[in-house]
């Protein structure tokens, strides 16, 4: 009991700063406490528990691959174009995010999927959803549309669900922002080390209109995901605090999520995982955590060690394994489970998932698994060192 | 399982690409203040200059001195100060051993900060802000650092002037704080204040309290405030005493002593000149005191009393020690520090401590070089040391055993005269023996395996390159090695290996036999190789694997079922290979020559090279060649995989492989500025014809053909069996087309190696070898460019990058004989007559017809834009016997050659 008192506070503490920090400058309690009960109420339709609520309560599962699900339609060209960009001028096929527009039926089919097998969050899909990412297919105008509508695909597949399934719990919308396919910490130079593809002024306005489709579309909540370089995550965070600072809009929450590249146990830009947590507890995020690149029995340690130091909610979602030498993924659904199972019971995690490879079979044994099984409490904040 | 609520203590945290957390233990944070140019001539000087490399090495400097963060400042007037620190972050960022601690971005202009926070993915700290331009201003510039994350210095500055006395410090802070705090949202152990330090003793008695101010002010706010950070540019505090540096230093570190106990966390300093507080002379240390403290100092007497010492203290010029605490230790300890990191300095010095410690010269070898050898071994089989430490660690070994040596060899003198062992004699270390096989003259591979397994305690006999079989195994017998080792780059040393291995047998050898090198392979060994000898023939991937290859053939008890579980291993791979022959689908060699590959001839356009002939070329000043090196293979010979430039900032062997650049771009400098070696070629065009597979060359009013060999394997529809001779215009059509050649060679080479030798420096010696390949390497690209532009012509406004060259993307192909185009080596004779090759560039042939110096290559350039680089794969008997009836040769000497493509 007396740790649920204390809970109360950093959590407390968060909302309080964000809003004082945001929206207005008077440092009144009562103001505060009312603006907060008001923007949830205000935020959602009519009892709606809040996705901070529910993680208090119980672990929270959220959705696994939606390429592998994608690829199991073996779409064609054609299929990818529509009727829409039956004539546009580059290839489009492996334009994933480009089917919400052109193909929402599969879109939604596969939410609705994911959905049925127990997940309570799921992820737009908006991995590539920016001006820079899609200029690969030469789609840079359309950003802001593909995240409004892969949004309401989404929402589509929940409506649907609930329709069914009248008492089912809260779904949660999460808005995917991807790590872009260019980087501000390295350099695509050999000769110059000091060359950047792009510049942090750059990525900051995409995102920023990324931010915007999906706050117009629906989402409940923004993912930055797959972090592999954290200077660009940090051009995220960046853009949704400055976003909502300027719309005047009360900020969505924030989860975080890093990529271990490998063994050694740092990102892809180089940092331990802990110097990556403290590079982005600025945002003061809704959760921290890992996914991709490792599965989840090399992953273990690293969210091991995120528990420990994380002051927020922590997630993981893990490929289904290591991919094999033909470079699938062949962990089955029991086995990822069964680590997961452990995590849980460890209280490592209050979010778990999967990423590539995985399937709604495996989130529906995770689903299972985690269900009656306490969630990791937040840690306490001392108010002294 | 019960659950434990995890505590989290507000610590201030900051992150490189390692994370700095400030706990109440960590004491007293070194920022490293010299990569600021208003602080550091030097560093001014360099970043005006452009120098950016080796601005770098100011950076790198204060982190190997102990600064714990660093302060980057680029606010001059000379300056454009947001290009200079964005240009100087973006370039820290690549560099792991610098970037790994947080950086401090310094600027009294808040557009620069604002560019720095951009750059850098760590946690940060501001440098700083203030209210001197009132609250509004601090509260967005505070805001904008908060969506950066970074950590925020705020100055003891207000719209009334930066605050001198202990109240004004305290009253500013306070405010500062509560805005920070209540208004921005700032989280308190993320706020630093700099209650500003001023100089002291400057003859001006307003001056001499303010130390005292500053130690006192941070009392208090520590108490006020406890989770915000006191910080401070500490060489202020010393500013009148400028140009003494002993003195500076030593007020220094009495300032530091008393701010420290007050509660001030970090500070700006030299990190390299930090002098420790008990370590000053006491009469000089007391007279600071004074100043420091404002004691007895009416009338400035304590100013006074400094300054009159000062004047009898000179500079002494202090050398900046590198952390030295591990000089401390025992002997034992010392050697295996100086083994694992690679330091030679020491290295004779503490050797001779360890000899006069030991009864014998020889423990000292047996007892703790061979324990540091063998935690280096550790440290490399698991991954935790690379390649090129590795060979450092062995240049010390080899210094240190040099020391010993001369008393090792007395000692054994005495024993003999004295006859006091004279049964008790153990066998040594065992002994490997190691060549580069005949006509071969490829020894980097060779040279580091070598070195990794001497690391291991093996003795190594190295017989060097183009060795005869007879030498090979006559040294092994009577030198009694318990192992031979072969290296090999071109295809001809395969069938050098089989010869040997059959060789072993008559001799009836038993000892084991490792197969290693680029142009060596596991299925080569188990169908080849392993049939002809039965007593072990091991395939070895690379320096790495050696070590425990050589240590499981020296156990008694693992040999045998080693060897068993291979010879299992290579049956089977020999058993898949001889089935998988019979499923290919090959082409008849008539049939094959009917799908070549179309060109458009009618419409073909010949552009004419600018001469026909040969002609030498001779470039004696290398740095033109610089930017056409390929540095991947660079990184794999030592094996170092990964692309360029991106190992140098991998995550496992980033550091390594930045080191490794380093000092290779050092020998690299050095190796241009005086002149060590000589880049020869030399290239030549002519007119030529096909017909079908020979391609007839007019030298002059001599014709000679040139034999190319045609892909036989069974293509999908549309897809052609190719040809070189595809490439060049049929004589049939009536058009004149042209081929040409090249041969490039770096010579010097020699007499560099055998200095680095005497040194025992085979880490020096390896990157010599390695650069020299990339030389030639670049030396082609180069010349190949100059073809394509210039000589022949046939691409005049090509612009490509280096990249670009490197995946070539260029028009037109440069194959070489021996390699899979057109893998007969034995056309390079005729290449080399139609180059004059020898004559031209001294690059001569072995008997396996491999260039010697090593560091050669040739091949034929090809212009038509349908040009492309394949492998021929197998080829059948029919395209054998044609073959050899096109050049004129005996069955067998064909066979010989062709042994690896023969299917």
């Amino acid at each position: 009991m007396q740790a649920d008192l204390f809970i109360v506070q950093p959590a407390f503490r968060k909302e309080k700063k964000e809003l004082i920090n945001d929206t207005i400058y008077t440092p009144h309690f009562l103001i505060v406490l009312l603006v907060s009960l008001f923007s949830f109420g205000y935020m959602h339709k009519n009892l709606f528990m809040s996705i901070q609520e529910t993680l208090k309560k119980r672990i929270l599962v959220i959705d696994g691959a939606m390429g592998t699900m994608i690829q199991r339609h073996k779409l064609t060209e054609a299929d990818y174009r529509g009727t829409r960009f039956a004539e546009w001028p580059s290839d489009l096929k492996g334009n994933n995010d480009l089917l919400c527009i052109t193909q929402p039926a599969i879109v939604t089919g596969i939410h609705l999927q994911y959905l049925e097998a127990g997940a309570d969050i799921i992820e737009t899909n908006t991995f590539s959803s920016t001006s820079i990412a899609m200029a690969d297919y030469d789609m840079q105008s359309l950003a802001y549309e593909l995240n409004v509508a892969a949004a309401k695909c989404v929402q589509e597949a929940i409506k649907q669900y609930q329709s069914k399934h009248p008492n089912a719990t809260e779904k949660y919308i999460a808005g995917s922002i991807g790590p872009l396919n260019k980087t501000l910490s390295l350099s695509p130079d050999v000769n110059n080390p000091g060359f950047r593809a792009v510049t942090f002024d750059e990525v900051v306005i995409a995102y920023t209109e990324q931010i915007k489709g999906l706050v117009d579309g629906g989402v409940d909540v923004i993912l930055i995901e797959t972090i592999f370089d954290t200077l660009n995550a940090k051009a995220a965070i960046f853009a949704v605090k400055e976003y909502f600072r300027k719309e005047g809009k009360p900020e969505l929450p924030m989860m975080i999520s890093g990529t271990i590249t490998d063994a050694s146990g740092r990102t892809l830009s180089g940092q331990t995982l802990s110097a990556f947590y403290t590079s982005i507890e600025h945002a003061k995020p809704l959760s921290v955590g890992l996914n991709c690149a490792l599965g989840a029995q090399e992953m273990r340690s690293h969210i091991e060690e995120l528990s420990q130091i994380a002051i927020c909610y922590t997630s993981a979602y893990p490929n289904a394994g290591l991919p094999n030498a033909m470079g699938e993924y062949d962990e089955e659904p029991h086995q990822t489970a069964h680590f997961i199972e452990e995590w849980a019971k460890n209280k490592f995690v209050n979010i778990v998932g999967g990423c590539c490879g995985t399937t709604p079979e495996h989130i529906k044994h995770m689903a299972d698994i985690v269900k009656n099984i306490t969630p990791r409490s937040l840690p306490i904040l001392d108010p002294t060192i | 399982m019960s659950e434990e609520i995890i505590h989290i203590k507000p610590y201030l945290k900051l992150a490189g690409l390692e994370p700095l957390i400030i706990r109440p233990e960590t004491n007293f944070v070194n920022v490293g203040e010299r990569t600021n140019v208003t602080g550091s001539k030097k560093f001014a000087r360099l970043i005006k200059e452009n120098k950016y490399e080796e601005a770098l090495s100011v950076a790198r400097n204060q982190v190997e001195s102990g600064a714990q963060i660093i302060d980057v400042n680029m606010d001059d007037a000379l300056l454009e100060g947001v290009l200079a620190m964005t240009t100087f972050l973006n370039l820290v960022q690549s560099e792991p051993d610098i970037a790994k601690i947080p950086i401090m971005i310094d600027s009294s202009k808040f557009e620069i900060i604002e560019a720095g926070l951009k750059c850098v993915q760590g946690k940060c700290i501001v440098n700083s802000i203030s209210m001197k331009e009132g609250e509004a201003k601090f509260i967005e510039q505070a805001h904008i650092c908060k969506a950066f994350g970074a950590a925020v210095i705020v100055m003891a500055f207000d719209e009334k002037g930066q605050a001198d006395t202990k109240d004004r410090k305290i009253e500013i802070c306070d405010r500062a704080y509560k805005i920070l705090v209540e208004q921005v949202g700032f989280d308190p152990q993320d706020i630093i204040f700099d209650p500003n330090i001023f100089a002291v003793a400057t003859g001006i008695e307003e001056h001499n309290n303010y130390a005292v101010d500053f130690i006192e002010a941070t009392r208090v706010i520590k108490q006020m405030m406890p989770l915000a950070k006191i910080s401070g540019g500490v060489s202020n505090v010393s500013f009148s005493f400028r140009g003494n540096d002993a003195v500076r230093e030593a007020i220094h570190a009495v300032f530091l002593f008393h701010a420290v106990k007050a509660g001030m966390d970090m500070g700006i300093v030299n990190a390299g000149q930090l002098e420790v507080y008990d370590e000053i002379e006491p009469t000089l240390r007391n007279l600071c005191e004074d100043v420091i403290l404002n004691r007895n100092n009416d009338n400035n007497e304590a100013t006074e009393a400094l300054i009159q010492y000062a004047d009898t203290v000179k500079a002494k010029g202090k050398v900046e020690v590198k952390s030295a605490a591990w000089r401390e230790g025992t002997v034992e300890e010392r050697l295996a520090h100086s083994l694992i990191n690679g330091i030679t300095d020491f290295i004779d010095a503490d050797t001779e401590e360890a000899r006069l410690q030991y009864s014998e010269p020889l423990e000292v070898i047996e007892g703790p070089l061979m324990v540091g050898m063998n935690q280096v071994g550790d440290l490399f089989g698991a991954g935790k040391m690379f390649l090129p430490q590795v060979v450092k660690s062995a240049r010390v070994m080899k210094k240190s055993v040099a020391v010993l040596t001369p008393f090792i060899e007395a000692e054994k003198e005495r024993k003999k005269l004295a006859s006091i062992n004279p049964n008790g004699a153990s066998k040594g270390p065992a002994k490997i023996l190691l060549a580069t096989v005949k006509g071969d003259v490829h020894d980097i591979g060779k040279n580091i395996v070598g070195v990794v397994l001497g690391c291991n305690g093996y003795e190594i006999i190295d017989l060097g390159v183009m060795v005869a079989a007879d030498k090979i195994l006559t040294e092994a017998q009577k030198q009694e090695v318990d192992i031979i080792g072969l290296s090999g780059l071109i295809t001809p040393s395969l069938d050098e290996m089989v010869y040997i291995a059959k060789e072993m047998k008559r001799r009836g050898m038993t000892i084991p036999l490792m197969i290693g090198g680029a142009t060596t392979s596991r299925m080569h060994t188990a169908v080849k190789i392993a049939p002809e000898y039965g007593d072990g023939v091991i395939h070895v991937l690379d320096a790495s694997r050696s070590v425990t290859v050589a240590s499981t053939l020296l156990n008694k008890d693992q040999k045998a079922p080693f060897l068993l579980e291979l010879e299992k291993n290579y049956a089977g791979l020999k058993n898949d290979f001889d089935n998988k022959k019979t499923t290919k689908q090959s082409l008849s060699y008539e049939d094959a020559l009917q799908n070549k590959a179309i060109i458009d001839w009618e419409n073909f356009k010949v552009v004419a090279p600018s001469f026909t002939g040969n002609k030498a070329i001779e470039i004696t000043d290398l740095s033109v060649l610089v930017d056409y090196i390929d540095w991947k293979p660079f990184f794999i010979a030592w094996e170092l995989h990964g692309n360029f430039p991106a190992i140098l900032t991998d995550k496992v062997v980033g550091e390594v492989a930045t080191k490794l650049y380093a000092d290779a771009q050092k020998l690299l400098t050095q190796i241009i500025e005086e002149k060590w070696l000589t880049a020869k070629g030399a290239v030549g065009f002519w007119p030529a014809s096909a017909n079908n597979d020979d391609i007839l060359v007019e030298n002059g009013k001599e014709k000679i053909a040139l034999h190319f060999l045609r892909q036989q394997a069974k293509k999908t529809v549309g897809q052609p069996n190719y040809s070189l001779a595809d490439f060049i215009c049929p004589a049939t059509e009536n058009k004149k087309d042209f081929i040409g050649a090249f041969a490039v060679t770096i010579h010097g080479i020699e007499k560099h190696i055998k200095k680095f030798e005497e040194n025992l420096d085979d880490y020096n010696k390896i990157i010599l070898q390695a650069l020299a390949d990339r030389f030639a390497e670049a030396f082609a690209e180069y010349l190949h460019a100059k073809t394509r532009k210039e000589y022949w012509g046939y691409a005049a406004d090509e612009t490509l990058t280096n990249e670009s060259l490197i995946s070539e993307q260029y028009v037109g192909i440069r194959p070489a004989p021996g390699y899979p185009a057109c893998p007969d080596h034995t056309e390079k004779y005729t290449l080399f007559n139609l180059l004059e090759a020898e004559k031209n560039t001294g690059i001569s042939l072995t008997e396996s017809l491999a260039m010697y110096p090593a560091s050669s290559v040739c091949g034929w350039y090809f212009a038509n834009p349908k040009s492309q680089y394949f492998g021929l794969g197998k080829i059948n008997q029919d395209q054998v016997l044609d073959y050899t009836k096109r050049k004129d040769k005996p069955l067998e000497y064909i066979t010989r050659w062709l042994q690896p493509v023969i299917d």
